[in-house]
């Protein structure tokens, strides 16, 4: 089995090879081994991606606005993803951003997950038929269980989630009664004696 | 007294970083204090009358277990080489998490012996090889197997058995990454695990050593005297291959500089020194003397650094003895100025290594702070703007900025990954081929690129934008925003110079390994020898802290 550590440093080296900056390669690398840590086909894809690069063009995407719909080819997921990770304090009021046609998005997926964990907020990201939610670069959930290659995404919605909780607020009220069982109930004569318990607290 | 922390433009020019000593901080030393009350055991050997087999040792704590798994192979002298494009050595070692079963040792005995070749697990920590000093290895077989100890003059000239010649660890070919095991408390430190490999094989060199002299002559063989064992060590060759490290570990790099100089900021404000404290201080200063005249190099380069180390460590204890009284307010402090003003940098350098000597309570604190969590500072504050960055540049690289690039011997050499052996080199851009493959470690002048283009552009562009446009300096621009909250992280010196030296890198990571006597074959390679008069591991439990300035070689 490639460690992580190895995985990271033939992305980064390959990248470069591949015509990016030394600087675009290491956060490839760093995406990559994210995405093998989570258990998603990173490496294949990138691989898959730069053999295709040899033979076919792709759209670079600098500025992200709401809606970007590439008609004739493809976007670079690797410049999109850089863009995305670079832009995304400032895009993080849009609430939803559409693409349309990405290739190998799996690797665009790499930088909105570490995205994620700049912003502190979950993002969900459709991508046709597959989706993922994006957990703060901790993990990724997602229904692409044991698939390998996407070769491309026609349409792809991002969604930056305002944080809020995963469950109601009746859960949250039964579950802290059911806590409440742990506390003890105190004598009036302790609680004389609690701290902030003086005459006065303007001394 | 606020005594500030010495300015990184001073502290971090390659000249000095080249005359770094080990100290109380260095790798090595802490490795052996953290694990001086765990229990050590060979617990397998299986070695043939010439020396040739198997041999397992650990280091035990609870239910914790590490143990090196050597393998010990027969090769001719034609194959022996300490360069890093042999294939074959005597000796071939892994640090195996835990107790390695019958398996494990099977699996490995097929891979560890081809080190870059082969392929190790997850429950394989660092990967290491060694060759023998032929000519120490055999005089002491002979003279063990006759009953006689050997010649004391011959080892103190080499200093070691065998020399290792490269030491893996952090996932290479395989090996467990560092995430597997980062919180353990035991290895709360960096390279710790490439120290206790290295330990264990300087035992393993002695038991070999015993057991083929023992197998020469039953009858006469008697066993190395552990005195003599003790005053031994384990040599290594080490190349470029270092180099690039501390340039691609800015937070590393920083941690390790800034606990150092921490210690040294730590000591310059202590009042009242302690005569006990002082005493001790001195005493290391005198017995290191040894070590200094007895180290030895065929380097003119580093002869003249040994003499004028030698000549001021000598002015320097002349000052103290005659000239210095210790109850003095601030007596480290005024030492340390003094060494500033009246000496050469490697003495000053070598003093405040030996400063930290009596002042556990300092340093030890400071160890735990040594390591790194670089993934956390790397992701590149976009929000900021090139006004910002700018400022950073000019006040913390200002003296790479004065460097002219347009000058040839300012960029003469570039930094490459040779195809043979996947290992960093160096070589002249105008003479050599391959400069358009040049690793981003030209950072002065990446640097400078970088702040010429800066001044270009509107100061309240935001770097998201300017990325967007200078793709080719993102590296430079990452390392500019670390350096805003690690003021160490960074070589304030131009890496690509004709006047380079390159060893000087290999020092500065070499220092705080421990090594001692460094000795430099070239500018781009030198040997040394670590764990020399160190403890050996049946007597860690009541070891003098400061055996490194106590050998008798």
């Amino acid at each position: 089995m490639k460690s992580l550590s190895e995985i990271e440093t033939v992305v980064k080296r390959a990248s470069r090879a591949a015509g990016f900056s030394w600087g675009v390669s290491e956060d490839v690398g760093k995406s990559i081994r994210i995405l093998e840590l989570f258990g998603l086909p990173g490496l294949k894809n990138l691989n898959q991606y730069f053999k295709d690069r040899n033979n076919k063009k792709f759209e670079s995407l600098n500025l992200i606005n709401q809606n970007h719909f590439s008609s004739s080819t493809f976007y670079c997921p690797i410049t999109l993803g850089i863009s995305f990770l670079d832009q995304i304090r400032s895009i993080d009021s849009i609430k939803k951003i559409t693409f349309k046609n990405i290739a190998y998005p799996i690797i665009f997926l790499s930088f909105l997950s570490r995205a994620s964990e700049i912003i502190g907020k979950k993002i969900l990201i459709k991508i046709d038929e597959n989706e993922f939610l994006l957990n703060y670069n901790v993990n990724i959930y997602n229904n692409f269980f044991n698939k390998d290659l996407l070769l491309d995404g026609k349409i792809i919605e991002v969604e930056i989630i305002d944080n809020q909780d995963n469950f109601t607020d009746n859960e949250w009220k039964e579950l802290y009664k059911l806590s409440e069982n742990t506390f003890v109930e105190e004598t009036d004569s302790l609680k004389q004696v609690g701290a902030g318990a003086g005459l006065t607290d303007n001394d | 007294m606020n005594i500030k922390l010495r300015d990184p433009k001073e502290i971090m020019k390659l000249s000095r970083l080249g005359s770094f000593h080990q100290s109380k901080l260095s790798f090595l030393r802490s490795f052996l204090n953290e694990f001086k009350n765990w229990e050590y055991k060979r617990d397998l050997f299986n070695l043939d009358k010439n020396g040739y087999g198997e041999v397992v040792y650990s280091f035990k704590k609870d239910k914790r277990v590490y143990s090196l798994v050597c393998f010990a192979n027969s090769i001719s002298d034609e194959d022996r080489s300490d360069r890093v494009i042999a294939t074959k050595w005597d000796a071939a070692f892994t640090l195996h998490d835990g107790i390695p079963s019958k398996i494990d040792i099977q699996r490995l005995k097929n891979e560890v012996p081809k080190q870059e070749i082969g392929r190790l697990s997850y429950k394989e920590l660092t990967l290491s090889r060694a060759n023998k000093s032929v000519r120490v290895f055999n005089h002491v077989v002979d003279n063990l197997s006759k009953g006689k100890q050997p010649d004391l003059n011959l080892l103190s000239k080499v200093g070691y058995l065998y020399r290792t010649t490269a030491v893996y660890g952090s996932g290479k070919f395989g090996l467990a990454d560092r995430f597997r095991i980062k919180d353990r408390d035991e290895i709360n430190g960096p390279f710790r695990l490439e120290m206790m490999l290295v330990y264990l094989v300087r035992q393993f060199t002695f038991d070999q050593v015993n057991h083929v002299a023992y197998n020469k002559d039953p009858k006469k063989a008697v066993k190395l005297d552990l005195n003599i064992c003790k005053n031994l060590g384990i040599g290594n060759s080490t190349g470029l291959g270092m180099a690039p490290f501390i340039v691609n570990h800015p937070t590393l790099l920083n941690n390790w500089i800034m606990c150092r100089e921490i210690a040294l900021q730590k000591i310059r404000q202590i009042k009242k020194v302690d005569k006990k404290d002082f005493n001790l201080f001195l005493e290391c200063v005198t017995k290191s003397l040894t070590n200094i005249s007895s180290w030895n190099t065929e380097s003119i380069y580093q002869q003249n650094k040994i003499k004028s180390l030698l000549k001021n460590v000598q002015k320097f204890l002349n000052f103290i003895k005659n000239h210095f009284d210790f109850k003095t307010d601030y007596s480290f402090n005024e030492i340390y100025k003094w060494l500033d003003k009246n000496t050469c940098i490697e003495c000053t350098e070598y003093i405040v290594s030996i400063m930290m000597e009596p002042y556990d309570n300092i340093t030890k604190p400071l160890i735990k702070l040594m390591s790194s969590e670089e993934e956390k500072y790397f992701n590149i504050p976009t929000e900021k703007n090139v006004e910002h960055l700018r400022t950073i540049i000019e006040e913390k690289y200002s003296d790479i900025l004065k460097i002219d690039f347009e000058k040839k011997e300012n960029n003469q050499n570039f930094w490459f990954i040779s195809k043979n052996k996947e290992e960093p080199r160096l070589a002249d851009r105008y003479e050599e081929h391959g400069s358009e493959l040049e690793q981003p470690l030209a950072i002065a002048r990446d640097i400078t690129k970088l702040y010429k283009k800066l001044l270009t552009v509107k100061n309240s562009l935001s770097m998201a934008e300017f990325l967007s446009n200078n793709t080719e300096l993102r590296h430079v621009i990452r390392r500019a925003f670390i350096l805003e909250k690690f003021p160490y992280s960074e070589i304030q010196d131009n890496t690509i110079s004709k006047n380079t030296i390159p060893i000087d890198m290999l020092r500065l990571k070499l220092s705080f390994f421990g090594a001692l006597k460094f000795d430099p074959r070239s500018d781009k390679w030198l040997r040394i020898c670590m764990f020399q008069g160190a403890p050996l591991p049946n007597d860690l439990k009541n070891y003098d802290e400061q055996w490194v300035y106590k050998t008798n070689f």
